[in-house]
């Protein structure tokens, strides 16, 4: 089978992430609750983050989906504590184009991330990546539910 | 099993995907076209293309034959009683909204039941919930025995008095499950309820006789039955027709204009405002000739064979849960799976990777999934065109999937 192209798919950190989620459970305390799904494969997530000061405190997700969107949202978890809400709304911006296939702004920094940019070349699979980074978004963003 | 020749009718099914031979397990949800269909499309742009019941030009002529043929064509294949009893829609979906919004709105008022069961496609739920919504009616669902199958005690329990519409889908699109139509329908008519029949896993693959069955309303599509997109039939008693509104309103509907007033048509016109799918109805026409030729007991009789094959096959893979009834002559020629600890969707891309389709999701069956406690399975759905072989396939790319993912759990 074709496994060079299933690897750049499913890269070990990808893997990593899928076996041993970073940040998976409900937030305590939390003051940003964001629940997203995707209608079209029944991926959901309960996106859980403590945002002060416009700063990304503390994140925590739970869901249900395919190991690309369970390991994106681990990864994003993992990326935006700390980060700015604006920071963390460019990065998500980043990611989307990211799978979009574009050319991606130096000053940007996306470690692990990039483990996910072979997903790009499967469009079927681009929803479970980005679902996570949606819900992120939008609880950044302050909109209400 | 039918001739593997069958297979060379289907032009698309000669191609390599990611490095092989393509095995197309996902007929469930649309059918691929043999020639015969292709060509009767294309001899219909090419030689035939006009409106119809209009012209006096040879054309319009040509084009109305063909439109109307398609519906004796239609008419004969589920043995309605005429013609008028046959409209032509975009599909299921369309159809069943018009059961709903037009018989719907005029017999349904507060208090009254609507009856459907856990396993429906959403085609068959939303417009229910909307009549509900919008009339004050309760709708009711009968819930499935364990192996997915439902107990006429539960339908006789569920539907009273006080139910006007029942709507149950002749085979399930996720379990596979076939249900007693012809009994559910005697059940309801008891009750002074109409039966509407949700055909469009049945169509493709068995007979369907509407006068044995004695259904008030059936739908189906025909891209999954070998047609084009965009075409379906909603079969209804005449009676029933007659005394209903229809819900699109303009050409070819109509039979006198005025200013302020105006008449239908007869059956089956008035339901077909606009310009009507005229290459759709042609085409399906044709997929109705190939499947006959081909013989709808053999085809159903090859899904079967081939199903339990399958499950056979798939049975000797550990950590495989099948969905819905064990024995395969109680089941359609699909079979809907999860392997353990690898998400559908990762099931689908491994076994893409090794040229074959299948469906991975919630199969538009929301209900159903929260039924079987699952966000997600996987399925692999048979057709005429589908061999053993496929199915080897099918059994070696989730052993594979199992092995690439075997070290993530």
């Amino acid at each position: 089978m074709s496994t060079n192209k299933l690897d750049q798919l499913y890269r070990s950190v990808i893997m990593d992430h899928y076996k041993n989620p970073k940040n998976k459970g409900v937030l305590e305390g939390g003051n940003v609750t964001i629940d997203m799904n995707n209608p079209t494969c029944g991926d959901v997530i309960h996106l859980t983050m403590n945002v002060e000061d416009d700063i990304v405190k503390e994140a925590k997700f739970e869901g249900e989906g395919c190991s690309i969107s369970m390991a994106s949202a681990s990864m994003m978890t993992q990326m935006i504590k700390g980060k700015t809400t604006e920071q963390a709304t460019k990065l998500a911006h980043a990611f989307s184009d990211m799978m979009l296939g574009k050319d991606l702004d130096d000053s940007i920094e996306l470690d692990d991330l990039e483990a996910l940019s072979g997903v790009a070349q499967f469009p079927a699979r681009i929803k479970c990546a980005t679902l996570s980074w949606k819900a992120m978004e939008k609880g950044v963003s302050g909109e209400p539910q | 099993m039918l001739n593997k020749e069958i297979r060379n009718h289907f032009p698309i099914l000669d191609q390599e995907i990611n490095g092989h031979p393509l095995v197309y397990l996902d007929s469930a949800a649309t059918s691929q076209k043999p020639v015969q269909v292709i060509e009767a499309l294309d001899n219909y742009y090419r030689w035939n293309n006009s409106n119809v019941h209009r012209g006096v030009h040879t054309l319009g002529n040509k084009a109305t034959d063909g439109y109307e043929g398609a519906r004796e064509k239609v008419r004969k294949f589920i043995n309605a009683k005429s013609t008028e009893e046959i409209i032509f829609m975009r599909g299921t979906t369309t159809a069943l909204n018009t059961v709903a919004e037009s018989y719907g709105h005029a017999n349904v008022s507060e208090g009254d039941e609507i009856v459907i069961t856990h396993m429906e496609h959403h085609s068959n739920i939303i417009p229910w919930q909307q009549l509900a919504k919008e009339t004050g009616a309760v709708l009711k669902y009968i819930d499935l025995e364990e192996d997915g199958t439902l107990s006429l005690d539960k339908v006789r329990e569920t539907i009273t008095d006080r139910t006007k519409i029942v709507s149950i889908m002749y085979v399930s699109n996720v379990l596979g499950t076939m249900n007693p139509i012809e009994e559910i329908t005697e059940i309801a008519h008891q009750h002074g309820a109409i039966m509407c029949v949700d055909a469009a896993q049945a169509a493709p693959h068995m007979r369907i006789d509407v006068q044995k069955l004695n259904c008030d309303f059936l739908a189906f599509s025909g891209h999954k039955m070998c047609g084009p997109t965009g075409i379906g039939v909603l079969y209804g008693k005449k009676e029933l027709l007659n005394n209903m509104e229809p819900i699109e309103f303009g050409g070819e509907m109509i039979d006198f204009v005025g200013l302020y007033e105006s008449t239908w048509k007869e059956l089956p016109w008035k339901f077909e405002g606009g310009t009507p799918i005229i290459a759709g109805a042609i085409g399906l026409g044709a997929a109705i000739d190939y499947l006959e030729e081909i013989g709808l007991d053999a085809i159903e009789r090859h899904e079967h064979d081939l199903a339990g094959y399958a499950m056979d096959k798939m049975s000797e893979i550990n950590g495989l849960t099948i969905y819905g009834p064990r024995d395969p002559e109680k089941r359609a020629g699909l079979v809907t799976f999860n392997l353990d600890d690898v998400h559908p969707h990762d099931v689908a891309t491994v076994l893409d990777m090794n040229g074959i389709a299948v469906r991975a999701g919630h199969h538009c069956a929301q209900p159903l999934m929260k039924w079987l406690a699952c966000s997600a399975t996987a399925r692999a759905s048979f057709y005429l065109y589908n061999t053993t072989e496929d199915v080897d396939r099918l059994v070696e790319g989730l052993r594979s999937a199992k092995e690439y993912f075997k070290d993530v759990n």
